[in-house]
């Protein structure tokens, strides 16, 4: 493992795949506990650096690191000198100083954990960065794949909606490549970045034809706001003609799972039938979540399991 | 003050010495020998005229904790320029005769290189109306490049009337080619690193459509324009078939464009943060090709110096621009020279004679020979050396080339007759 997890391509497979087997290992380790803590970091400390709201990936981080029993510092933007504006710079010394052994740091900006690993002699884990990366989503989606489906080597992935602005697409492209799964990407051209042809993943702008084809189908979140920008005409026609219902879950494999990295929009890329249905993998996504960052934390910062 | 200057070798031809007396270029020839004239020694130096810079950002009034007048010319002398054209986005901005004078004051004073101010097109760059064009070109700066460079003069209204106004100047419209709509928000060159960076896109097209534009309306209304930073492949393709149409358009590229490429972004590092953006392999092959045949007429630098806490942040926060003035020639070298591209005539005419044609200086951009004003810089083109920026005489630290070992060194500077910098150092 590299000292960072900065984005999915600092994972090679060998990597990537004792990032899940450890999860894995963790789990079966809780299971049945009464006291589902361990205490590997023990007095080591994480802080959560967030420049945006996220309370459900902040709080998965921290209860990743305080079932390590790590000491857990949250750092929030708001309210902090970061909204007197210190640089991020200031904050990253700041933090070193007093003794941080990770940060953990979700920012609006593309490629900002770059900017921190440079400053800072600890390990960056970078919660998502702003239209670039979120690699621990990959990872606890990689992870819930292979619960469900037993493998990921051939596994064939729809990953649909705003590529564009998604940082979730970004890493899950990369790291189910390096997993050995197919991804295609399904959205209208707008979502889809100019250079998308580069990338290790098939392209499909109709939605109905990948369906059948597919073994996942990850929804992406799509802000009704776009469309303001003329990504889309409106929500409706969005919904319409990229939006996963009932009809188009039926046109699924019997076993094909149907994933969302949350917060979902009931009714715009998913619904309501369909995120509650038996195929959703959307809530185990969540407690997955928790694993696969401690399993990143616990091999960032304690060395590979004995 | 005579000053003999011993086996240089003018544009790199034959070995001749150069005598340089009131100002002027007073006799080039053999073995010249002049009693009490300062000797300097120039065996195996190449001779050339002194640098045009048609655009450069000197940050006075306004930012002097990135940049001064003072620092900046230094930083020219340093480089071999003897003129500089001072961009008109300070603090406050460049838009009255007021503001323009004392730029040019400010270079007088310093004395190092001549300081050109340019005039902005439009009131506090902001696109709306007309500044008042006339009086800074009638001003003690002659005003003869109006820019809002920084901002695109988006309006196609507003810029046909500025092509046409300035025509009674004998003026130029220098236009930052960039539709603002097509690039709310870019970071970087829109390809396949902006896709996988998730960096937002800076489209070629969004310079391209604007350069197509412009070409159309000066064609129309007989003006002159001028085309700053051509960063793109397709700009080439579109300024060859104006110039083909007989549009008086002029263009420039950057020595960043013809030597870097969008690769600088991997790692976010904002040093290498530029508007326009550095593009690809492709774009940087046509920028050379067009320059050696022509169709782009001169390097200018687009220096833009900013202060560490502009450039320590992250990508999205940090200020866009390089530093250029002190490694231009060696770039220009590295690209163009030693890539057999030009030789030095087309280095001299490119970076001297042409920019100072397009910014009607008649004391620069003259040839070496006796009789003209004597402005030129001796050069070194063995040395290589690794760029240190801290050994910079720029007031910022935001140089690209920071580690890389360039080629070319300027050696001395002469502005009329005086050094400005000698044995590599400024001398004052």
């Amino acid at each position: 493992m590299k000292r960072h997890l900065l984005e999915a391509a600092d994972l090679d497979r060998a990597d990537a795949t004792l990032v899940l087997d450890t999860a894995a290992q963790i789990d079966q380790a809780l299971a049945g506990r009464e006291v589902k803590k361990l205490p590997t970091l023990r007095g080591r400390t994480v802080v959560n650096l967030f420049y945006e709201d996220s309370t459900r990936t902040r709080i998965s981080f921290e209860l990743a690191a305080k079932r390590l029993s790590a000491d857990v510092l949250n750092f929030s933007a708001k309210g902090s000198s970061v909204s007197k504006g210190e640089s991020l710079k200031d904050t990253a010394l700041t933090l070193e100083a007093m003794g941080s052994d990770a940060i953990v740091v979700r920012h609006p900006a593309s490629g900002a954990p770059h900017r921190l690993a440079n400053w800072v002699r600890g390990s960056v884990v970078n919660a998502g960065d702003g239209t670039h990366e979120h690699p621990t989503q990959a990872l606890l989606d990689a992870y819930t794949i292979r619960q469900r489906l037993g493998r990921l080597e051939g596994v064939r992935v729809a990953v649909v909606g705003d590529v564009l602005h998604s940082r979730v697409a970004r890493s899950n492209v990369r790291l189910l490549h390096t997993l050995g799964a197919e991804v295609t990407l399904v959205a209208p051209p707008t979502l889809l970045p100019v250079g998308v042809g580069s990338w290790p993943a098939e392209v499909s702008y109709d939605l109905d034809a990948v369906l059948p084809k597919s073994d996942v189908v990850m929804m992406l979140r799509v802000q009704a706001e776009r469309m303001n920008a003329s990504f889309f005409p409106s929500a409706r026609e969005y919904s319409r003609r990229y939006g996963l219902d009932a009809r188009r879950m039926a046109a699924l494999g019997d076993d094909a799972i149907v994933m969302h990295p949350g917060p979902m929009n009931r009714g715009m890329e998913i619904a309501a039938e369909v995120a509650d249905s038996a195929r959703s993998t959307i809530v185990e996504q969540v407690g997955n979540g928790v694993s696969v960052r401690m399993a990143v934390l616990y091999l960032l910062l304690g060395g590979a399991p004995s | 003050m005579s000053v003999l200057i011993k086996g240089a070798r003018p544009y790199g031809e034959d070995v001749a010495d150069i005598l340089l007396q009131d100002g002027r270029i007073a006799a080039i020839g053999d073995s010249l020998s002049v009693p009490g004239a300062d000797v300097v020694d120039a065996a195996g130096l190449v001779a050339l005229p002194g640098l045009v810079d048609l655009h450069t950002h000197l940050r006075e009034p306004g930012r002097e904790d990135a940049e001064t007048v003072e620092t900046g010319s230094r930083a020219a002398a340093l480089g071999g320029y003897t003129a500089v054209h001072a961009m008109a986005n300070t603090d406050p901005v460049a838009d009255t005769a007021g503001v323009v004078e004392q730029v040019w004051r400010l270079g007088q004073e310093a004395g190092l290189v001549d300081v050109v101010p340019v005039g902005a097109v439009t009131v506090g760059l902001a696109g709306e109306r007309l500044a008042e064009l006339g009086a800074m070109a009638d001003s003690a700066a002659r005003v003869r490049v109006f820019s809002d460079d920084g901002h695109c003069v988006a309006d196609p209204a507003l810029m046909r009337r500025a092509l046409e106004y300035v025509k009674a100047l004998d003026g130029v419209v220098a236009q930052h080619a960039e539709e603002p709509r097509l690039t709310v928000g870019a970071q970087m060159h829109e390809g396949d690193r902006s896709a996988r960076l998730g960096l937002t896109g800076w489209p070629a097209a969004a310079e391209e459509a604007i350069i197509a534009r412009d070409v159309l309306l000066a064609g129309h209304v007989g003006a002159r324009l001028h085309v700053c930073h051509v960063s793109t492949a397709g700009s080439v393709e579109i300024l060859r078939w104006a110039k083909s149409r007989g549009v008086q358009v002029t263009a420039e590229v950057t020595p960043h464009h013809l030597l870097l490429t969008d690769e600088c972004a991997e790692g976010y590092d904002p040093l290498f943060k530029v508007n326009p953006p550095l593009r690809t392999d492709a774009d940087v092959e046509a920028l050379r090709a067009g320059l050696a045949e022509g169709v782009i007429d001169a390097v200018a630098t687009d220096h833009a110096p900013h202060a560490v806490e502009d450039k320590e942040t992250e990508w999205a926060s940090a200020r866009p621009g390089m530093l250029g003035l002190e490694q231009a020639l060696s770039v220009v070298v590295a690209t163009m020279v030693d890539t057999g591209l030009l030789d030095w005539r087309g280095v001299a005419d490119r970076m001297s004679a042409r920019p100072a044609a397009i910014g009607r200086l008649d004391g620069h951009g003259r040839a070496l020979a006796p009789g003209e004003p004597a402005n030129l810089l001796l050069l070194d083109p063995g040395t290589r050396a690794v760029v240190d920026p801290a050994a910079l005489a720029s007031r910022s630290r935001n140089s690209p080339y920071a580690g890389r070992e360039l080629p070319g060194r300027v050696v001395a500077t002469f502005l009329r007759g005086v050094p400005t910098v000698l044995d590599g150092k400024a001398t004052r």
